[in-house]
């Protein structure tokens, strides 16, 4: 049985903790859009949303043992990369698609581009701790 | 807000952050010292948990009292949280852990400093 390097120890426990802290942020951060003010900028709080549950994902996906959940990591970081990439393409192109900001707009600027970079080092950490066949 | 306690409590965490970064540079998890300046941090963010809970009342209308306390809950998350991530990884990262949550205290009470002043 071919095992893969556990993703939860050395610089992925870093990993897991700055995921835990944007799926946090994220949750709270569209739950409190979607529940108060919901209709003012629908698609914005919609991608807020999204940008929660793929950062749960992620968390999840890191944490945890087993292929599922590597699985579960490999798309959650793969549709955050597409995510930032297109959502912060968006924002700038058309700005009124969002009235207001998303963990993503700008490439996310107002999180000093750390939703940027971090699923690059997601990615970067899944192929590093990938499965090695001797 | 008291600009004083978050100034002081801003200090201390990048104090914390910047002692991390050393235990990072130097290869050495995070012992019993490091995570017992995680645990003054901690008081910190509880007294200040404490005094904006207490200066609650107090508030201007504009202020969003529910996502006010919500983070007053998270700043004081932090230090426990990521002690007992830190504490179970015998490598360097453990110190890199507590590095991410000394800056992430600042950036929470400036946070809690805009949503004070009515921002959202």
């Amino acid at each position: 049985m071919p095992e893969s390097a556990p993703r939860r120890s050395s610089w992925g426990r870093v990993l897991i903790f700055v995921y835990a802290i944007f799926a946090i942020a994220a949750t709270g951060r569209s739950s409190y859009q979607l529940a108060t003010q919901a209709s003012d900028a629908p698609f914005p709080y919609a991608l807020s949303a999204v940008a929660a549950i793929v950062y749960i994902g992620a968390t999840l996906g890191l944490a945890r043992e087993g292929e599922g959940w590597r699985r579960v990591a490999w798309a959650a970081c793969g549709t955050e990369l597409v995510g930032v990439l297109v959502v912060g393409t968006l924002s700038v192109a058309d700005q009124e698609l969002f009235p207001d900001d998303t963990v993503w707009s700008a490439y996310g600027a107002g999180y000093g581009y750390l939703p940027l970079l971090l699923p690059f080092a997601g990615l970067a950490w899944l192929w590093r701790t990938r499965i090695t066949r001797a | 807000m008291n600009d004083g306690l978050q100034l002081a409590l801003s200090v201390l965490s990048v104090a914390v952050a910047l002692v991390a970064l050393a235990y990072v540079v130097l290869d050495r998890r995070a012992d019993r010292v490091l995570l017992g300046v995680v645990a003054l941090l901690w008081l910190g963010t509880i007294v200040q948990l404490v005094y904006g809970l207490a200066r609650l009342p107090s508030a201007d209308d504009d202020v969003h009292g529910v996502v006010f306390v919500l983070y007053l809950l998270g700043l004081a998350a932090v230090p426990p949280a990521a002690a007992w991530w830190a504490r179970g990884e015998p490598s360097r990262a453990g110190a890199g852990v507590v590095v991410v949550a000394g800056l992430l205290v600042p950036f929470l009470l400036l946070r809690l400093s805009t949503l004070w002043s009515g921002g959202a």
